[in-house]
């Protein structure tokens, strides 16, 4: 019992990663009917924002102590971080939490991304067959990771989590069941996390106006312009907060899993998968088969199931993938007429 | 039995094969003119060929075309590990296995068409991927790849030639084709030629014209009368055919399989030269393979050093911003001028290199009134 919690719990944190990137994919799917091949990238660029934002607080000033020696003979150089320095116990710390500090800066940044890229690249892509989409995304995808590969080089950077929630927590005694189910603070804050924004989005779509009108326009965009609603801004602003979605899912990963300039990559063919399982442009698909897939999963790595059908952890998603697409067309919760062909 | 073919196609033909066989002289002025490259050339060609057999003509766009091309690889090389080092066995056993996994994966795969045919192709190359890189170890030797050794049966050479020291090299009845000589050139170049003859026949023949139907309006195939799956199948399992004996070339001219081979930026950069040359023609992808291929050498051997003799005429202030500016795109970061290329193609010249060179010879026959005819090519169905 206690290993079946651990493992879904393992694959629940994981799981949120896959939701949160398949919900950015669905909803600029949905919204601007494309197959944007670099969403991945998305999520890896808000890694990269933790990353810098975690450099530039860091940043040190050197300064060399004659009267001090190294035990090599040379004047020691001592080295005072600059944050310390001018805001003292705050700035120690601001560096400690830099990673949640972070989500602060990445918000605006992403957004901006987001929104320079839908106007700049793929607004003219909107009337092209979906094969074109797919090229040129897959395309920008390449250049954004070569780009962040050239300024951050090609080795993964390890994000510390903050040292309150570094250590492990016991599931079993929050849960009552008295056994220690000892599990990762951070893997914990994370699936918290991923739910929090999953349920933000869910709110802004389902109970302001202005998500009403997203929703509209995802289901007739030609009857919402005819009403005078400039479409076209709104579904821009849909595809910065895709971009913002992914972003935090980037950020707040990095402490799991240290960022390098291909884990966009990684995880967006994964993605993908969980898109077309959940259904294309189904929101609540996308989140359950992110989840679903996560779990099943870390099921499938357990020691266990691996002795009765070896390697089965390394295949599993996309035999499940390729299982519920020939069972049920249109995937889990896909809507009739979405992506038929 | 030559009748579908036009004059038209004869000379192409011809042309296509006096380049391809003088391709050693042709291509001195370049500097590309050596075994090593020209083997590239003639091998991704040959994969472009046959991937676009099955993009150009049904429009159903496969992200997992690598798998093929790992698979004709494995099979190659254990072809050569077990039985002997002639190539024509390996040949022979790469298209066999290739069109089975083929065979397997399409039937699967055609089920759905558009993006889900995509995802699937990509679900079933990544399938393949992790499992040559872990479960299959004992076949593929995983990370590592698979090399031959000096403990290798190889029954057949085994029986007729005893060995001689250090590992042997892959033949064609006594002609060297792997250890960089230009036997394995010719050889593969006649690979790609007689690749290119089928595909040109595939092309002019009533199945290719079926298949571009279906890529035009597949329901109304269906509503004549026709069952499409067959014919998608078939072209399915061709394309893999072609994809299997690129890998099993890659594996004569140099014995070993890697399961990177099979990975999806392996498929991606197929898709890469097929769009870079020009969907649906005949020899686009072979033209697009080549030049990535070529500039990957050019670009990947450039340094910052090389550039600084490069523009060592300008004077230092300005020569070291462009140094450093260029230095982006070269060597490491060769990658980048590929994404960038890409995307330059795909949203300038969406037909590829084909496609501007007809935009050029029209632009001169009919003085600057040539765009209306390229148009054309895209007819929408009428409803």
């Amino acid at each position: 019992m206690d290993a079946i919690i651990l493992q879904i719990l393992n694959g629940l944190d994981k799981g949120g990663a896959y939701a949160l990137i398949a919900l950015g994919l669905t909803l600029v799917f949905g919204t601007l009917g494309v197959v944007n091949f670099a969403h991945g990238a998305l999520f890896m660029l808000g890694a990269f924002c933790a990353v810098t934002f975690n450099k530039i607080l860091t940043l040190e000033k050197v300064t060399v102590d004659p009267t001090q020696l190294t035990p090599w003979g040379t004047p020691a150089e001592i080295k005072t971080s600059l944050v310390e320095a001018w805001l003292g116990e705050f700035g120690k710390v601001l560096v400690n939490y830099s990673v949640p500090v972070s989500i602060i800066a990445a918000i605006p940044v992403m957004l901006i991304i987001g929104i320079v890229m839908e106007r700049g690249l793929i607004r003219h892509f909107y009337k092209r067959p979906h094969a074109d989409q797919i090229l040129v995304t897959f395309g920008l995808a390449i250049v954004i990771q070569e780009i962040i590969k050239h300024f951050y080089g090609a080795n993964p950077i390890p994000q510390a989590a903050p040292a309150a929630f570094s250590g492990t927590a016991q599931v079993g005694m929050l849960l009552g069941m008295g056994d220690a189910i000892p599990y990762p603070w951070w893997r914990l804050i994370y699936l918290f996390f991923s739910l929090a924004v999953i349920g933000i989005v869910f709110a802004f779509l389902q109970f302001t106006t202005y998500g009403m009108v997203v929703r509209a326009g995802m289901r007739d965009r030609e009857t919402v312009g005819l009403l005078g609603i400039d479409i076209e801004r709104r579904f821009t602003v849909v595809f910065g907060i895709a971009a913002v979605v992914a972003g935090l899912a980037g950020v707040m990963y990095t402490p799991v899993l240290p960022p390098d300039y291909h884990m966009g990559m990684d995880f967006l063919v994964l993605s993908f998968v969980v898109v077309v399982v959940g259904g294309m442009g189904s929101l609540g698909g996308a989140v359950a088969a992110g989840f679903l897939l996560g779990i099943l999963q870390s099921f499938a790595s357990m020691n266990e199931i691996k002795s009765i059908i070896p390697g089965i952890d390394q295949i599993i998603i996309y035999l499940v993938a390729v299982v519920i697409l020939l069972t049920m067309p249109r995937g889990l919760m896909g809507r009739k007429g979405v992506m038929e062909d | 039995m030559f009748g579908n073919l036009s004059r038209q196609d004869w000379v192409m033909f011809l042309g296509f094969s006096a380049v391809v066989l003088l391709a050693p002289i042709l291509f001195q002025p370049i500097g590309a003119a050596y075994p090593a490259i020209l083997e590239k050339f003639c091998i991704f060609g040959l994969f472009a060929i046959g991937f676009n057999i099955l993009f150009g003509l049904t429009g159903y766009l496969s992200f997992g075309h690598a798998a093929f091309l790992g698979i004709g690889s494995y099979a190659a090389v254990w072809s050569f590990k077990l039985f002997t080092m002639n190539v024509i066995p390996a040949i022979i056993l790469s298209i066999i296995f290739a069109g089975i996994f083929a065979f397997v994966i399409g039937f699967v795969s055609l089920r759905r068409s558009g993006i889900y045919f995509s995802i699937l192709t990509l679900a079933f190359a990544q399938m393949s991927y992790n499992m040559a890189y872990s479960v299959l170890t004992p076949l593929t030797n995983g990370e590592t790849g698979l090399q031959l050794t000096l403990k290798d049966p190889r029954i057949v050479d085994a029986m007729f030639i005893t060995p001689g020291t250090g590992l042997p090299r892959s033949t064609l009845f006594g002609l060297e084709i792997s250890g960089g000589g230009l036997g394995g050139f010719y050889f593969t170049a006649a690979a790609l030629i007689v690749g290119f003859y089928i595909s040109m026949r595939i092309f002019r023949s009533p199945f290719g014209l079926m298949l571009k139907a279906i890529k035009s309006n597949q329901n109304r195939m269906r509503y004549t009368g026709f069952n499409t799956r067959p014919y998608l199948m078939a072209a399915f399992v061709i394309s893999g055919i072609y994809a299997g004996l690129a890998g099993s070339l890659m594996a004569a001219v140099d014995p070993l399989a890697g399961p990177e081979r099979m990975q999806w930026t392996a498929s991606g950069e197929v898709v890469l030269m097929t769009i870079l040359g020009g969907v649906g023609t005949l020899i686009g992808p072979v033209i697009g393979a080549a030049i990535i291929k070529y500039f990957e050498n050019i670009f990947s051997g450039f340094n910052e050093n090389a550039l600084n003799s490069v523009f060592s005429f300008l004077p230092d202030t300005l020569r070291d911003p462009i140094v450093k500016l260029l230095s982006l795109f070269v060597g490491e970061g060769w990658s980048l001028t590929l994404g960038l290329v890409f995307m330059a193609i795909v949203i300038f010249l969406p037909g590829g290199i084909m496609e501007g060179v007809r935009l050029l010879t029209s632009l001169f026959k009919k003085g600057g009134n040539g765009n209306k005819p390229a148009v054309s090519g895209q007819t929408q169905p009428a409803e």
